[in-house]
């Protein structure tokens, strides 16, 4: 299938600013669904709130656009419901971490086979440029006119803390390597996590003086570096894969406890 | 069959990251900041600006050589 078979074109061109990171994201994501070779009908995609929300609208899938950070809550719904289906949740750094960071870490807890996409932009874009949780410190946003002073998560560990069994980070420069791990995250058997670098050129762009878009993946493609290979200086963006290991999937063992639990009956 | 450039003009808009990325310089954005090849013929379709571009305005097409001739 063209890669334009996957999208509701009647939406198309979408409401994202020139230049914005999630449309990278977005055609980075049908690529790698292109290539698995998943049907229409055998994918979900639930999304929350926020500009990164907005890509299930775009998306010939199931969707649901549900409430702000409980996106995971109603994916753990649709999966439980028919385990078959593959179940993608694109979520914003505020919407996964700020609003939703109790589902974040709960849906990590239990593995179950859902595939979460935070695209940070390290800012609240949609309603008008507040820091979020992954704002670096003293970097500016409307609520941080003085730059912000709280020290901002890191996705990638949280992710790992909390138990997920796949935790990768990449960037919107990096669009092969992405798509790569999309897959890799799609088809891994359990929560996979998949942080993503995106620039937001209209707030965080303007507030940091980091220029166009252009400019922004200048950036990540200087300042990006295989893990391990770093030297740890500040500002320095490790990409790659950080766990994947196949640990026991929720609705499998949910299956099987069932299964135990009735053995007796005939 | 021949790779070939197609833009979506309508999705276009002109944000300038196929432009800088393109290891051949091959495209430009017009006075409506729009995407166009006027280097087309430098094109190794590497598709680094179809998989970069946000609004998926381009895509790297196959076609028939005689349809091109038909042109």
């Amino acid at each position: 299938m063209a890669v334009t078979d996957y999208l509701r074109e009647q939406f198309m061109p979408h409401i994202w600013c020139p230049g914005c990171g999630h449309g990278i994201v977005l055609n980075s994501l049908v690529r790698a669904v292109e290539q698995i070779g998943l049907e229409k009908n055998d994918v979900v995609m639930v999304s929350g709130i926020g500009c990164s929300a907005r890509m299930a609208g775009y998306l010939d899938f199931h969707t649901m656009h549900t409430l702000h950070g409980r996106a995971l809550a109603f994916a753990t719904g649709a999966k439980m419901g028919n385990p078959r289906l593959k179940v993608i949740v694109p979520m914003g750094d505020g919407d996964a971490l700020a609003i939703g960071g109790n589902h974040f870490i709960h849906a990590a807890r239990r593995n179950m086979d859902l595939t979460a996409i935070v695209m940070n932009n390290n800012i609240y874009g949609m309603t008008g440029g507040q820091f979020s949780p992954a704002t670096p410190k003293n970097r500016y946003a409307t609520t941080a006119p003085y730059g912000t002073i709280d020290e901002p998560f890191d996705v990638v560990k949280v992710a790992t803390a909390a138990g997920a069994s796949f935790v990768a980070r990449s960037t919107t420069y990096h669009v092969n390597e992405l798509i790569k791990l999309i897959r890799e995250g799609i088809e891994h058997p359990g929560f996979s996590v998949i942080e993503i670098l995106d620039q937001c050129p209209t707030y965080y762009g303007r507030k940091n003086l980091s220029g166009s878009a252009v400019d922004m993946l200048k950036h990540f493609k200087e300042n990006s570096v295989k893990i391990g290979k770093g030297t740890g200086a500040p500002g320095e963006i490790e990409i790659g894969v950080f766990v994947k290991e196949v640990r026991p999937e929720y609705c499998d063992k949910y299956e099987s406890l069932v299964k135990e639990v009735q053995g007796g009956k005939k | 069959m021949k790779k070939k450039l197609k833009f979506n003009r309508d999705w276009c808009k002109g944000c300038g990251i196929c432009v800088e990325f393109c290891p051949k310089n091959v495209l430009e954005l017009d006075d409506e900041l729009k995407i166009y090849a006027p280097r087309s013929g430098d094109c190794i379709f590497c598709k680094m600006c179809e998989l970069r571009c946000p609004d998926i305005a381009i895509q790297i097409i196959e076609t028939q050589e005689e349809s091109d001739e038909e042109k």
